[in-house]
């Protein structure tokens, strides 16, 4: 077991990757009454395009998939896996996310049990094509929900301009008519290729003793048997640099407008240190340029374009990424017009040191805000992972962070081929 | 054990809650203002926390504001409403690292303590009154946050099941405002309420983290001077249901939103709260509860189906979205299930599992600041002290004879479906 001290967090992170190529690693945190474990495989809704476990050929399976699947693994030949964490006072959930499924518990007695629960459940599937069928009405009322969910519609909108051909366009939930496609045989051919423990990360926080966890972890997996497995070759669609649709205006039930701003990310391939640098030195920026401080908020809210629920954020991963930015506004097309002039316009002058360093100032404060929460630890933690990086470097390389670095950055992002728009009117 | 240790201190009209823990790498504070849920000042009540939050003497704009409030290594500053019963509470929040881990050793949690003070007890004035620019951005932001309601449909519905269900309480206002009103708040109407917030209003301070007590404390009692006062209490009355009021309401939508409200006939004072709690555990808080199995997992009804208390209020409040045409099987399911209830249908082992989670949720609460807050302030709007191991103990001591007693005081007041366009049930 490795041990990793956090000084400047006053903590110690503990790693070990067992024999089977489970990765697991485990933060003791003393005075919390909850522990909270998730249990992450890589695959998410833009795997949808592989070869399956022992065969040649590439298949694509149904939209929807990874998040069907995930709701069918709680249910066994002969019960009700929620059921079991409740009788041992946990609270139980999933998310399907573009590139992750995780299972997780949260409790603050029967730690042991619960993660033995958890472990066992998501390593025995079980599917029929009666409880299949069944969970396809279930699925289904979840698909309407979020159709009604104009903020859903936006967010998803904006993607789908963005891009050609990559998967992230797709609906992680799929369509009621995709996932009418989706049998038990095509559940087990997805769980058999993106299941194996080589393929999945436990992180463990709370009140625990990490000698023992381990112990008990490693003896459970002795137990299981795990076929071989190499490389799993996913396949994606060569995606053209431009984006998709300059614009799209989604007419429905509401009375506000909204407005997102989406800038498609150039060449999206890094991963690692090269990654966490770009991710964080695009949030600066966006910091910069549209932060509370800014010029541009303060002229945005004081002309009545936007309110409260204004956001940006860049992410990526697996070759997509992209900054998404806007919220309800009283006039959409102002309000892009807007947005696109200051990203179009940024030039060097704009992004000084000293609003570097307050940015960076903010961006460190709300770091340790987050690592106030468990859940936030042990989600980012896995994220930053999967893409070989390591959540606790945040700060550090925040601090190295330069000047130069920023302006690059920004040179490089904010070009009219990669920006779009999504509008949500109200119909009439 | 001591699961929380809150000292409170009176300081004059306010009162100082501490909570010393080192789990944080932050200091949370968190302001919160309580009056009487009123017609007459709502909308005002709903603008003034957000006026103040605009901008301070010292910095003069929002944009100075905020960028002090980056410099203070991004400190968060926010504000809300919220129905606590027949109360309506503001509160102001701030989050802000603790030095402890960082390089810089500036003191910011006196630094976050004055600013929230002279936010509130000292804010810029022009002419004696809040600055004109301030009220009318804040009151184009407020207009928007009251519509947004409508917007989103699982909130619209939970909205429009109160209004029906409370038509003559105060509990039917909406803790946002209403745009009606919002036309004839000036700067002088705004600032002539504030003054009365400031003299009348019952006023908690809470500070959590790992600090240095006595400098909290002598910080608040120079900063934080405001008169003493009898703050304005509710005396709550449960209204008798004669018969059930069923509200169908079409709109373009695609799936329908199913709200049903319950008399509880319970509140958080009263002796038989936590079997209350427990009931609404098996019924429908939980995923292992009725509501779940019997609308989602055995009729593929819906992807939600859930209830929840209002603590303070003693409303039992379902929620599920569900297709238009099985609104009768929905209704039915639910109102069978909490026959079920009432007759004792339950086993020990739901018994267990529900009172092993309800504990659980209670334990995690408390390991947010936030959550902290939350738990605490129960007792100051109930003006009822409830120490956290009280609570888990009454829990484990609820029995079946108990949620027995209390399902029967529950009694269905109002249905209300959201459904499509031209749709016949």
């Amino acid at each position: 077991m490795e041990k990793i001290q956090l000084e400047q967090l006053q903590e110690e992170l503990f790693h070990e990757k067992l024999p089977n190529g489970l990765e697991v690693y485990i933060l003791p945190k003393s005075g919390f009454n909850k522990t909270y474990a998730t249990f992450t495989t890589k695959y998410g809704s833009i795997d949808n395009q592989f070869i399956p476990l022992g065969k040649n050929e590439l298949v694509t399976v149904p939209d929807g998939i990874a998040h069907f699947l995930e709701h069918k693994l709680f249910e066994k030949e002969d019960k009700d896996v929620f059921q079991d964490f409740s009788k041992q006072g946990a609270a139980a959930n999933a998310f399907t996310s573009f590139t992750r499924t995780a299972y997780l518990f949260s409790s603050t007695s029967n730690v042991q049990e619960n993660l033995e629960t958890l472990i066992d459940f998501v390593q025995s599937p079980y599917f029929t094509e009666k409880t299949v069928e069944k969970e396809k009405g279930i699925i289904g009322q979840e698909i309407n929900m979020y159709d009604d969910n104009p903020d859903w519609r936006l967010y998803f909108g904006v993607i789908q301009n963005m891009f050609h051909n990559h998967p992230v366009k797709i609906d992680i939930a799929g369509t009621v008519e995709s996932i009418s496609k989706i049998t038990k045989d095509l559940l087990y051919e997805s769980y058999e290729t993106f299941y194996h423990p080589s393929n999945m990360l436990l992180f463990i926080i709370g009140p625990v003793d990490p000698e023992g966890i381990l112990y008990f972890i490693r003896t459970n997996q002795e137990k299981k048997e795990f076929s071989e497995q190499s490389e799993i070759q996913r396949e994606f669609d060569p995606e053209p640099e431009e984006v998709a649709e300059k614009k799209q205006v989604l007419k429905m039930n509401v009375q506000s407008s909204k407005c997102l701003v989406g800038v498609k990310a150039k060449s999206p391939s890094r991963s690692g240190e090269a990654l966490l640098k770009h991710e964080l030195s695009l949030n600066l920026i966006l910091d910069v340029l549209f932060g509370k401080s800014s010029k541009v908020y303060e002229e945005l809210y004081n002309d009545g374009l936007i309110d409260e629920t204004f956001s940006y954020d860049y992410t990526e991963e697996s070759g997509f990424g992209f900054v998404i930015l806007g919220g309800d506004t009283p006039n959409p097309d102002e309000l892009s017009a807007r947005i696109k002039e200051t990203l179009l316009n940024v030039n060097n002058s704009q992004i000084n040191n000293e609003q570097l360093e307050r940015v960076k100032k903010k961006k460190i404060g709300a770091f340790l805000r987050s690592i106030n929460s468990p859940e936030f630890i042990a989600n980012q933690f896995t994220r930053y992972a999967f893409n070989d990086m390591n959540l606790f470097d945040v700060v550090p390389t925040l601090e190295k962070l330069t000047l130069e670095d920023i302006q690059n950055v920004a040179n490089e992002s904010f070009e009219e081929k990669y920006i779009t728009e999504c509008h949500v009117v109200p119909k009439k | 054990m001591k699961l929380i240790t809150e000292s409170v201190q009176k300081i004059d009209g306010i009162s100082l809650h501490t909570i010393d823990t080192d789990k944080y790498k932050t200091n949370t504070i968190v302001l919160k203002l309580k009056a009487p849920l009123d017609e007459q000042t709502l909308t005002e009540r709903a603008l003034l926390p957000y006026v103040l939050q605009s901008e301070t003497k010292s910095h003069p704009t929002t944009t100075e504001l905020r960028g002090y409030l980056d410099e203070l290594y991004g400190a968060t500053l926010n504000v809300d409403l919220m129905k606590k019963g027949e109360y309506h509470v503001i509160s102001i929040r701030m989050e802000i690292a603790n030095e402890n881990f960082l390089k810089d050793k500036t003191p910011l949690l006196t630094k976050a303590l004055t600013l929230l003070s002279e936010m509130v007890l000292n804010p810029i004035l022009e002419n004696g009154s809040f600055k004109e620019t301030t009220i009318e951005n804040e009151k184009r932001s407020l207009r928007q946050r009251i519509q947004a309601v409508y917007d989103d449909k699982m909130r619209y519905s939970n909205l429009r099941l109160v209004q029906e269900m409370c038509k003559n309480e105060p509990y039917a206002l909406h803790v946002n405002g209403r745009v009606e009103d919002l036309e004839k708040v000036t700067s002088a109407s705004l600032f002539n309420y504030y003054q009365k917030v400031i003299e009348e209003d019952q006023i908690d301070l809470y500070v959590i983290g790992k600090f240095n007590e006595k400098e909290v404390k002598e910080t608040v009692s120079n900063q934080f001077k405001v008169k003493n006062r009898d703050p304005k209490m509710v005396k709550l009355n449960h209204q008798n249901v004669s018969k059930v009021n069923e509200v169908i309401e079409e709109q373009d939508v695609k799936q329908g939103k199913l709200n049903m409200g319950f008399r509880t006939n319970i509140t958080y004072t009263d002796s038989d709260y936590h079997a209350l709690q427990v009931f609404n555990g098996i019924y429908g808080g939980f995923s292992h509860s009725k509501l779940f199995i019997n609308v989602r997992e055995k009729e593929s009804l819906a992807y939600y189906a859930a209830s929840r208390v209002e603590s303070h209020k003693g409303l039992l409040m379902v929620m599920s979205g569900i297709e238009f045409n099985n609104y009768e099987k929905a209704v039915s399911i639910i109102k069978q299930q909490m026959e079920a209830m009432k007759n004792g249908d339950f086993s020990d082992q739901e018994m267990s599992q529900t009172k092993a989670v309800i504990k659980n949720q209670l334990l995690e609460t408390i390991d947010t600041p936030q959550g902290i807050v939350e738990v605490l302030y129960h007792n100051v709007v109930a003006d009822k002290s409830r120490d956290l191991s009280e609570w888990l103990q009454g829990i484990d001591d609820v029995s079946k004879e108990d949620v027995v007693k209390a399902a029967n005081k529950i009694d269905l007041d109002t249905i209300y479906f959201l459904t499509g366009m031209g749709v016949n049930k």
